[in-house]
């Protein structure tokens, strides 16, 4: 079977699959990824969609000022929903993250070779996503000036953190979180700096990129501790990535209010944020393979199997939402029932049926061989996927708050416009890191991809002899 | 390099008559650092790496692209003990985590972390001071945090690196070492290494070329 070979999404389980198409040498692989970055001029459509998400991070910016300025009556959080939009959007941003550590750790855990071409930019999602995260937490504490607080560092006022509350988890979650995928990448893209530094043409960028790669040189003796590492980094993001969304839930599974209070957070949470993050990775690969040509390295098979996985977790959570309700019936509690049936048809049905249709109904397309393999559906069922799942996050949140035990108390929620620009903005500020990253650092693990080529296989016996 | 150093001082070294030969006649203070040789495929450089040990040589590394599976296990590279060191900061990582937690939410002593600092005590809805029940999350957190950061040093000072120079950087050749070709280095220092002799086994293992680098 030849390694040119342009199709290979066939099922037949006899032949491996390439997972590289049309090159057989390791140069042009080199040469194809690197022009990515080498190239003077980046696409027009580069140049467009970075000014507007400039623009949109330059307003996300205008909005924080504003509500420094101001206080956090700029919001629509208000009592009985104190946690509006910026909870929603930290949830919503932090579970983005998730595919990116799942394919980087978990895949590479598992032997999935084909994760070589898309765990790059997979990991660089995570990144920019736990930024964004970071940020909604951080000013939505309304006095940011003692932030530190949650930080148990000596103070002369003797105060600690208290160690019993899940929003202090929180912030030892989401920092390491954020801490070992940056490691993580970082480690992972150390040999790839070295081969555009080794290919620069121009004095700064041997200097810039030599910088970062830290005096690399592919030597054996350092690629054996290195591959180590790698292995040790996975092993220990994929325990943190399946916790880090577990904690998140914590700060609603250990509250008491109906629709909050339930055991099944965690794990609903994890495969949400799985989800979530395969939706995204599809949005960002589909153009980006498509504007700097990469179709031989994410193909149409990585496309697939992605597609497959957002058939699994889009399930799971389906599954979640129908156990929520079995659970809240079988409690037997007033409250709790009522809790769930509000959602579903009380004053946030619509928001409830978005959810449902986008996250359950949307990925069942991905039965069809034929929708995953077709570029448009997939797209544009990863958009409905993105949009379902932030509404999940809406959901949970506002209709918990907005009708709890006391009538008396109940409201309805509504965002300010402050509320929708921040969103907007934060979507700015991540597709801005996420661009400058396609132009200036190797978007496709250059040293893993060549490595899974048939060619790098050394033959044994010639080494035996 | 930082492998178990041989038992050869350089200085005594039977190496220094040849290295310390000049490379250009005339320059006198450049000195021999080894010579490159390239290879073409990984097989070609596995099959070398496995003669190139044979003959005895220890002050010698490969240099490829991507790591070459078994060129290590050929090349007679022990198990780093990279994992060990890991384990040992996952394990100060839960420790400060108890530690942590235990200090400052069950504690009323001073301790000095730099500054003079007491724990307190902290009574919440007539929960035991020690609830150890909640302590694991922020545990394993630290836990993870501590082995990550730790693998990282780890690799890099157990590499020698960051490192910004190194006499193979200067060979235009070896810019290919990222790319597609795969090179081997048989240090000047090495006791085994007779500039003529070694030169002969590097053509003869099939090197594309073979060049001296300078240090």
């Amino acid at each position: 079977m030849t390694t040119l070979a342009l199709d290979n999404t066939f099922d037949d389980p006899t032949r491996r699959a390439p997972l590289v198409l049309g090159h057989d040498e390791f140069s042009t692989v080199t040469e194809k990824i690197c022009g990515v970055n080498e190239a003077r001029r980046a696409p027009r459509a580069w140049y467009i969609a970075f000014a507007i998400s400039l623009f949109f991070t330059g307003i996300l910016g205008v909005m924080i000022l504003y509500l420094f300025a101001t206080g956090v009556g700029v919001w629509g959080n208000q009592n009985p929903v104190m946690w509006g939009f910026p909870i929603i959007n930290f949830v919503f941003w932090i579970g983005i993250g998730h595919a990116g550590t799942l394919i980087s750790a978990i895949l590479y855990l598992f032997r999935q070779k084909w994760r070589t071409a898309i765990n790059r930019f997979a990991e660089a999602m995570t990144i920019f996503a736990v930024i964004c995260a970071l940020m909604f937490p951080s000013i939505h504490v309304g006095r940011v000036w003692v932030l530190y607080w949650t930080i148990p560092i000596p103070n002369q006022m003797e105060l600690w953190p208290q160690f019993r509350s899940p929003l202090i988890w929180d912030f030892f979650a989401v920092g390491t979180y954020f801490t070992v995928s940056f490691l993580f990448w970082y480690v992972g893209m150390i040999p790839d700096l070295a081969t555009l530094r080794d290919r620069a043409t121009t004095r700064l960028r041997a200097i810039v990129y030599g910088i970062f790669a830290l005096g690399w040189r592919g030597s054996i003796r350092h690629w054996h501790r290195y591959e180590r590492a790698y292995l040790l980094l996975a092993a220990l993001a994929t325990p943190l990535v399946l916790s880090v969304h577990s904690v998140v839930s914590f700060d609603f599974a250990i509250s008491q209010l109906p629709g909050w209070h339930t055991t099944i957070f965690p794990p609903y949470f994890v495969a949400g944020a799985i989800f979530s993050g395969f939706a995204m990775v599809m949005t960002l690969a589909i153009p980006a393979r498509q504007l700097w040509g990469l179709k031989d390295f994410i193909t149409l098979r990585h496309l697939e199997n992605m597609n497959k996985i957002i058939l699994v977790t889009g399930s799971m959570v389906g599954y979640a939402y129908i156990m929520e309700f079995f659970t809240s019936w079988y409690s037997g509690s007033l409250y709790e029932w009522f809790g769930f049936a509000n959602r579903a048809f009380g004053p946030y049905a619509w928001a409830y049926w978005i959810m449902v249709s986008c996250n359950v109904l949307v990925p069942q397309i991905f039965w069809f061989k034929a929708a995953r393999q077709s570029i448009w559906v997939m797209f544009i069922a990863s958009l409905l996927v993105n949009l379902g799942m932030w509404f999940e996050r809406f959901v949970i949140i506002v209709t918990s708050l907005a009708q709890d035990f006391l009538p008396s108390s109940w409201g309805y929620y509504v965002p300010t416009w402050v509320d929708l620009l921040m969103l907007a903005g934060s979507f700015g500020l991540f597709l801005t890191l996420f661009l400058l990253f396609c132009r200036y650092l190797p978007i496709i693990a250059i040293a893993e991809v060549k490595a899974v080529m048939p060619k790098a296989h050394a033959h044994e016996s010639e080494a035996s002899r | 390099m930082n492998e178990p150093a041989p038992k050869v001082a350089p200085m005594e070294s039977p190496a220094r008559k040849s290295a310390g030969a000049a490379l250009v006649p005339g320059a006198g203070e450049q000195r021999l650092y080894g010579l490159l040789a390239e290879f073409e495929t990984p097989g070609a450089i596995l099959a070398a790496a496995v003669r190139v040990r044979e003959a005895g040589y220890r002050w010698w590394d490969c240099h490829t692209p991507f790591f070459v599976h078994g060129l290590d296990k050929a090349m007679g590279i022990k198990p780093t003990i990279l994992p060990v060191l890991v384990f040992l900061c996952g394990l100060t990582g839960a420790t400060v985590g108890f530690v942590l937690q235990w200090f400052t939410n069950a504690s009323s002593f001073d301790l000095w972390a730099g500054v003079w600092v007491r724990g307190y005590e902290f009574l919440i809805s007539g929960k035991p001071v020690l609830s150890g029940s909640v302590y694991p999350i922020i545990m394993f957190e630290l836990t993870v945090l501590f082995s990550a950061v730790g693998c990282v040093i780890f690799l890099l000072v157990l590499n020698n690196l960051p490192r910004l120079y190194h006499p193979c950087l200067k060979s235009r050749r070896f810019l290919r070492a990222t790319d597609d070709r795969f090179f081997i280095v048989i240090e000047a220092r090495d006791p085994c290494f007779y500039r003529e002799k070694t030169e002969t086994l590097l053509e003869s293992l099939g090197a594309l070329a073979v060049e001296p680098l300078e240090q």
